[in-house]
């Protein structure tokens, strides 16, 4: 079975997130904010993450950034899901080794396809 | 004046105007479906509402309820298997029928708010080399008139841009506007939008190589979907293309189309259509297939 890892602060959003990524059939970790996602795949690499822009501790696009430069971090599929929605942030997250992004609200839907087109679902 | 009886009403107007069929079971959907047009025009329930179109001058509140009622459920690549079969398949046997002429026309039946009909358009584009010096004209139609000019201010929201397409294609395709995400102007080009029902004869230019008709035909009975598919086949190229919905197949319709492999939902005319004699307001049938080219449509997917 394929791993997701969830790094979100909100933990509304991770269990909702959680929900769904475990209905599309995906075991899921937790993770929430950006150091703790980078311990947790310091453990084990997850195959896809689903990652929150704004956290404490530790930023998502500076998580990616870390994660693309660490051993074997070019691996796990990067989808971004977050209320930053412009085309400028969108465009800032690709750059920096996102291979998706959702906009928050997104629905099960939404969420399938884009696993989907990285090869998780 | 009773419930039942404004729920028939209102179901006999959509039938009327679309020929789409609302039935007994599915009434439950009325209320849910004019919520926001009753709260708008101020009227309290569906005893008031059938009251207000029974009486002259209401035409306005006719159509605004048929729109109402009408599902505009689409996104972008949706069934996204389909379309790479679309893409890889059907589109190159397409072009290797037509490479005389180098002209392509595709008809979006029921396109909705337009996302299936630009998907084709981004899968064009994208094989941009491939179709240099192709006329592509794709035109799209529904009955919604609301969905029609949604599709043709080209413009969606955050949700809607987002489903169905990677974030690649969205960036490529897609700019940010103050009403949301503006389709390419050159793709939005590539595209005519119509209102037309699929059960009238066909739109402009008449004769089409593919025809996509997805998830219309279950909001209609089956003798109207057998209509349906009479119009689609008048419009049929020879040895074109019919894709229908995930599950959707026209046997129990129609004899007029042949799968093109089992559990596809792509379709051909099938070899007697020779035989079978025009409707009224049909386009002229040109002769039938004969066995050898119905077996290299067939071979298209072996």
């Amino acid at each position: 079975m394929k791993t997701c890892l969830i790094v979100d602060d909100s933990r509304v959003i991770r269990k909702v997130s959680r929900h769904m990524v475990e209905a599309i059939g995906l075991a899921v970790e937790e993770a929430a904010n950006g150091q703790e996602a980078l311990d947790a795949c310091a453990q084990a690499m997850p195959d896809v993450i689903l990652l929150d822009w704004n956290m404490p501790v530790m930023s998502g696009i500076e998580f990616i950034t870390r994660l693309r430069a660490s051993p074997g971090g070019e691996a796990p599929k990067v989808v971004f899901c977050t209320t930053e929605n412009d085309a400028a942030h969108i465009r800032e997250a690709v750059q920096a080794g996102a291979n998706e992004y959702v906009m928050k609200p997104f629905d099960h839907e939404t969420l399938q396809i884009k696993l989907q087109l990285v090869g998780a679902a | 004046m009773r419930e039942d009886f404004a729920a028939n009403l209102v179901s006999g107007l959509l039938e009327a105007r679309t020929g789409q069929q609302l039935t007994r079971d599915r009434h439950w959907r009325i209320e849910t479906a004019l919520a926001g047009l009753m709260r708008e025009q101020g009227i309290e329930n569906a005893d008031q509402l059938a009251r207000r179109l029974l009486q002259p001058g209401q035409e306005a509140l006719a159509e605004a309820v048929v729109e109402a009622l009408l599902n505009n459920e689409t996104y972008f690549f949706r069934d996204r298997p389909l379309f790479d079969q679309l893409s890889q398949k059907i589109l190159p046997a397409l072009a290797a029928r037509r490479g005389d002429t180098r002209r392509l026309a595709i008809w979006s039946a029921g396109c909705s708010t337009g996302q299936e009909a630009l998907s084709l358009a981004m899968i064009f584009a994208e094989q941009r080399m491939r179709w240099a010096g192709w006329t592509i004209e794709i035109v799209a139609t529904d009955v919604s008139r609301s969905a029609i000019a949604s599709a043709r201010k080209g413009a969606y929201s955050q949700f809607q841009v987002q489903r169905g397409l990677g974030v690649q294609q969205m960036l490529t395709c897609f700019e940010e506007a103050r009403e949301g995400w503006r389709v390419d102007p050159a793709l939005h080009r590539a595209v005519r939008f119509e209102v037309h029902n699929v059960l009238d004869p066909a739109p402009r230019p008449g004769r089409f190589d593919l025809v996509l008709c997805r998830n219309v035909l279950l909001y209609f009975d089956s003798t109207t979907r057998g209509r349906a598919l009479d119009r689609i086949g008048d419009a049929l190229a020879d040895d074109g293309f019919l894709m229908l919905g995930g599950g959707e197949s026209p046997a129990a319709h129609s004899n007029r189309f042949v799968t093109c492999r089992a559990n596809t939902n792509f379709f051909q005319h099938a070899p007697s259509r020779a035989a079978t004699a025009p409707g009224k307001d049909s386009i002229p049938i040109r002769p039938s297939l004969s066995a050898n080219s119905l077996k290299s449509n067939l071979s298209t997917f072996r």
